[in-house]
């Protein structure tokens, strides 16, 4: 037991801070995303030609989204520890279901047609992947032994590979980043992990060669050279770099995005939002908005800190870091870094399911802060 | 769910702070990668990716500004396209290189690939510059620019993207500049306001700015009511802000109203031209005329001496173009005193064939009012006809001060004229209660009171139109809304029959008689305020008159300020142009001649 812990053993919680417990709710993170959500809706309104019903639409969602974040967070972490494997496993069945059976739109594979909604399965793994490896490894210990690894590889690499090949890159990605933050969380050597990055660049050939699909190995040519196909494959980044480069320092004001307006900018309301609001406030605006991302990722880094086992801790950790990669890729594909991958900005583009998980994830977060348990004296 | 007992790390120090360290480490660098990005894009590439940005945009078609015309129709004021030439220098100077390099694209796609020798680029850039060159020549000459001129402006604003290479050029030039078709020339679309009669309703008119924005007079007055609604439209412009496409039409220009004035241009001409003659002969420093419809109460002229040329303003001085005759008062001197008569008879205090004792000095509150010369007896006309101080001061003295005052009033004096013309003044009118006798005398030889000369007239019109006073106005308009009664008929009436004898041989206006009417009229020598009292030989020569006398139909106020030609009375001075503008008006209006003694030597100068 360390000192702190002990210090606030002797702390008496006061009235507000015992309605906050008894809400479960980690007001530092409640207020970040709150603000987010509230900006989301003013540069949707922007991005979306200023149609006042996207808005109400979008703000549906959100608002479910936040009563389901508030209703997990009430779940005690031990529950969520006891059905990871159970989750994962329908998780898995869902995802060969979409392998199988799965509903077609734009040239992806990716969702289940339950008659009066889409369910796309492949969202729920970006949670249930780091439960069960956090799960998995939890009850052994740390760091892992080297069978322990090779089985949670396994277990993350089943899920990535059954969504990269509907084929959706970018929750692939996220999903294997939040298996993998599980496992390099767990302590995982470092001689290890440079090996694996050593046998990931030899495979990189092969993977170019044989796993990528067309369209895939385009865009990462495109990301090289825009210019090769201004009008084809490099539209949309060339489009995003203009709208992103002319908004300058400054921005050019809130519905003052020209580039959007007569839909230069594909997908403006979506995966490419950033542009819009880089070009409507500047570099400042931008600074503004990854402070904010910061201070949630660095919010849940705290948590994870705090946390009072094993299991907590490495989901959340696992989950503050799968945010960030969301964010850094995400920004990093609309600002010509990184090769297009179907990431939405979090918590701000327009669309209902991975704003749901974002904010699930972020209540087992909660969860974790507001229910730890104090050896008593 | 305690750590101690439960799944403690084998090493006890090694709960992997260090990784979340490195972790938090890592995303720094990574955030620090999309920031230094960021910056990158938006700070230095900022002009490049701004220039290939397409956008849409709001642009005005700007409207016509109302036209001003005269009461018969004919323009005063009017704007015509006048557009302005731009050029870019930064975008002049940029293309030399793309045009290569496009040049080249287009050869290799031409004959296959074969890229461009190092001479052939040469040739190539060369014959690009020469023929630009060409064209550079080419506006210099349209524009009268003088050769070079165009490349001079390159060198010294290589970085500026809006340099205006001509302003309102004609119309014909703009298009033909159109037509070489360089990128970085651009035509604004503009207007010129064009004042077809120059300097003889400057003062009236004002002019705009460059912005084509009323400054002064009625273009500043009725600035909104001129003004039209520009339109718009929205357009998609490429990164250099040149148009590629209209996308719609939001609003078409609207131009603006018209304006139609009360002045006829032919009386204004006329009124301009004996003024200007005037000053000149008495070398005067300023003067100012106005003629009004004594039946309507519209200002048919409103004439200013000196002036300017509205067309081609340059170095103006703000005494230029101030309208001195709404805008500068001065004392009426002795042009009220049919007033006073009036004012008299109208309320019994006097009746016509009373006479009055003028030796030449009367005392009054240890003050003496004189006269020029010893008239002796006078009876009422007489006083008018010789303009006797003594014989109206004695009227005034007659009257209750409150009912002398109220009469003032009632004219108008202290009061603004409200043809509403920006900076009209209101004059000065002394306060009832602390006049004293004195005062009152003064008062009834039009001191301590002071007008402007549109004031004056308007006074004038209640002897005019038979006790009616009638408000005044610049616009056209069919009736006078505002009139009232300030005299009966039979007390105007008697004034204007005595002011007819002012007009005569032995009266103080001769010079004022016209051929073939009647006039009524009373001079006014005026001796100048200044900052030390009265100056003894400066003056305003007054005179205010009104005819034809049976019905009158005009009354024309002339104000010559400092005449220094030797003569300075308002008889000598004043009634002159009173008389020939007079003339010219009631020729010009076609008003029926009342007075038959003269009416040959008229029939006789319209026949020869």
């Amino acid at each position: 037991m360390n000192i702190e812990t002990r210090r606030e053993q002797f702390h008496a919680p006061n009235v507000v801070e015992r309605l906050l417990s008894k809400l479960h709710i980690d007001i530092p993170l409640f207020l970040c995303l709150l603000i987010i959500s509230l900006l989301s809706f003013v540069i949707l309104y922007s991005a979306g030609s200023q149609d006042i019903d996207l808005i109400i639409r979008q703000a549906l969602r959100v608002g479910l989204a936040f009563l389901l974040m508030v209703v997990l967070a009430h779940i005690d972490p031990y529950q969520f520890k006891h059905f990871s494997a159970v989750l994962f496993g329908i998780g898995i069945i869902l995802l060969i279901a979409v392998f199988l059976m799965g509903y077609t739109g734009k040239g992806a594979t990716r969702w289940l047609d339950l008659g009066f909604f889409r369910f796309q399965p492949s969202e729920m793994l970006k949670i249930t992947t780091p439960m069960m490896i956090a799960w998995y490894l939890a009850d052994h210990a740390l760091p892992p032994r080297p069978m322990q690894l090779l089985i949670a590889g396994v277990l993350i690499i089943i899920p990535t590979l059954l969504i990269a090949k509907q084929p959706d890159l970018g929750t692939a990605i996220l999903v294997a980043s939040s298996g993998a933050a599980v496992l390099f969380f767990a302590g995982l050597s470092w001689r290890f992990l440079l090996a694996i990055f050593a046998s990931l660049s030899a495979f990189t050939p092969i993977l170019w060669n044989y796993l990528l699909h067309d369209y895939q190995r385009a865009r990462i040519i495109t990301l090289l050279n825009p210019e090769a196909d201004p009008l084809g494959n490099g539209y949309h980044i060339i489009q995003s770099k203009i709208a992103i480069g002319s908004g300058g320092v400054y921005g050019k004001g809130w519905l003052g995005s020209k580039q959007s307006e007569l839909e230069f900018l594909p997908e403006s309301s979506t995966d490419f939002i950033f542009a819009v609001f880089a070009e409507e406030f500047g570099l400042f605006g931008c600074l503004g908005l990854l402070t904010l991302y910061l201070l949630v990722i660095g919010r849940c880094l705290y948590i994870a800190s705090q946390a009072q086992d094993t299991y907590s801790r490495l989901l959340a950790s696992s989950l503050a870091f799968t945010f960030f990669v969301y964010v850094f890729v995400n920004i990093g594909m609309v600002i010509g870094i990184l090769p297009v991958v179907g990431v939405p900005l979090p918590m701000i583009s327009y669309g209902g399911t991975s704003i749901v998980t974002l904010l699930a994830g972020f209540g087992i977060l909660m969860s974790i802060q507001t229910h730890k348990k104090f050896i008593p004296g | 769910m305690l750590i101690s007992n439960e799944n403690k790390p084998r090493n006890q120090a090694n709960d992997f702070s260090g990784r979340r360290r490195f972790l938090l480490t890592f995303i720094m660098t990574c955030m620090a990668v999309l920031v230094v990005r960021g910056i990158h894009l938006q700070v230095f590439k900022k002009d490049y990716l701004q220039d290939k940005s397409k956008y849409v945009d709001t642009v005005s078609i700007s409207s016509y500004r109302g036209i001003i015309e005269d009461r018969n129709g004919e323009p005063l004021a009017i704007s015509s396209p006048a557009p302005s030439i731009i050029i870019s220098p930064k975008e002049l100077l940029k293309d030399d290189e793309s045009v290569v390099v496009q040049m080249e694209k287009q050869s290799q796609k031409l004959h296959g690939g074969e890229a461009l020798s190092a001479s052939q680029k040469a040739d190539v850039l060369a014959a690009y510059r020469n023929e630009k060159l060409t064209k550079f020549r080419q506006m210099e000459k349209w524009l009268n620019l003088p050769s070079g001129k165009i490349d001079a402006i390159l060198g010294e604003k290589k970085t500026k993207s809006f340099v205006y290479l001509a302003k309102k050029v004609s119309p014909g030039v703009a298009d033909q500049i159109k037509d070489l078709k360089i990128a970085g020339v651009d035509i604004r679309r503009e207007f010129k306001r064009f004042y077809p009669s120059g300097e003889v309703t400057a003062h009236l008119l004002g002019f705009t700015d460059a912005e084509d924005v009323g400054q002064v007079g009625l273009e500043q007055k009725y600035e909104s009511r001129l003004k039209g609604t520009d339109g718009k439209k929205r357009v998609i412009k490429d990164g250099l802000h040149q148009v590629i496409a209209d996308v719609e039409n939001i609003s078409s220009p609207v131009p603006g109203k018209n304006l139609v004035l009360s002045i006829d241009q032919r009386i204004q001409y006329l009124a301009y031209k004996e003024l200007q003659n005037a000053v000149k002969v008495n070398k005067a420093k300023s003067a100012a005329l106005i003629v009004l419809d004594s039946k309507t109460g519209e200002v048919l002229a409103a004439v200013n001496q000196p002036s300017f040329n509205p067309n081609s303003k340059q170095d103006l001085k703000e005494s230029l173009y101030r309208n001195r005759a709404i805008t500068d008062i001065f004392e009426p001197g002795s042009t009220v005193k049919p007033f006073v008569v009036a004012a008299a008879l109208e309320g019994g205090y006097i009746y016509r064939g009373n006479f009055f004792d003028t030796n030449g000095v009367f005392e009054v509150d240890d003050h003496t009012v004189r006269d020029v010369h010893n008239y002796g007896m006078l009876d009422v006309e007489g006083v008018l006809k010789k303009s006797s101080n003594i014989g109206v001061a004695k009227m005034a003295l007659k009257m209750p001060v409150n009912y002398f005052w109220r009469m003032y009033s009632k004219l108008g004096f202290g009061e603004s004229p409200a043809t509403g013309f920006p900076g009209e003044a209101s004059g000065h009118m002394p306060d009832a209660k602390r006049m004293r006798d004195f005062d009152r005398a003064t008062l009834s030889f039009g001191y301590g009171v002071s007008v402007s000369a549109m004031q004056l007239a308007r006074s004038y019109t209640a002897l005019a139109d038979d006790g009616i006073l009638h408000s005044v106005s610049l616009l056209k308009r069919d009736e006078d809304i505002d009139a009232k009664r300030v005299l009966s008929q039979k007390t105007a009436r008697t004034v204007r029959k005595m002011l007819e004898s002012v007009i005569t041989k032995d009266g103080t206006a001769y010079e004022a008689r016209v051929d073939g009417y009647r006039v009524a009229g009373k001079t006014g020598t005026v001796k100048k305020a200044g900052a030390h009292g009265y100056s003894p030989d400066s003056y305003f020569a007054v005179f205010a008159g009104l005819a034809p006398a049976s019905d009158p139909r005009l009354v024309v106020v002339v104000m010559i300020d400092e005449p220094s030609a030797g003569q300075y009375y308002g008889g000598l001075v004043s009634a002159p142009v009173f008389a020939k503008v007079m003339a010219g008006s009631l020729r010009i209006l076609g008003v029926t001649p009342d007075q038959e003694n003269t009416m040959p030597l008229l029939l006789a100068r319209k026949g020869g």
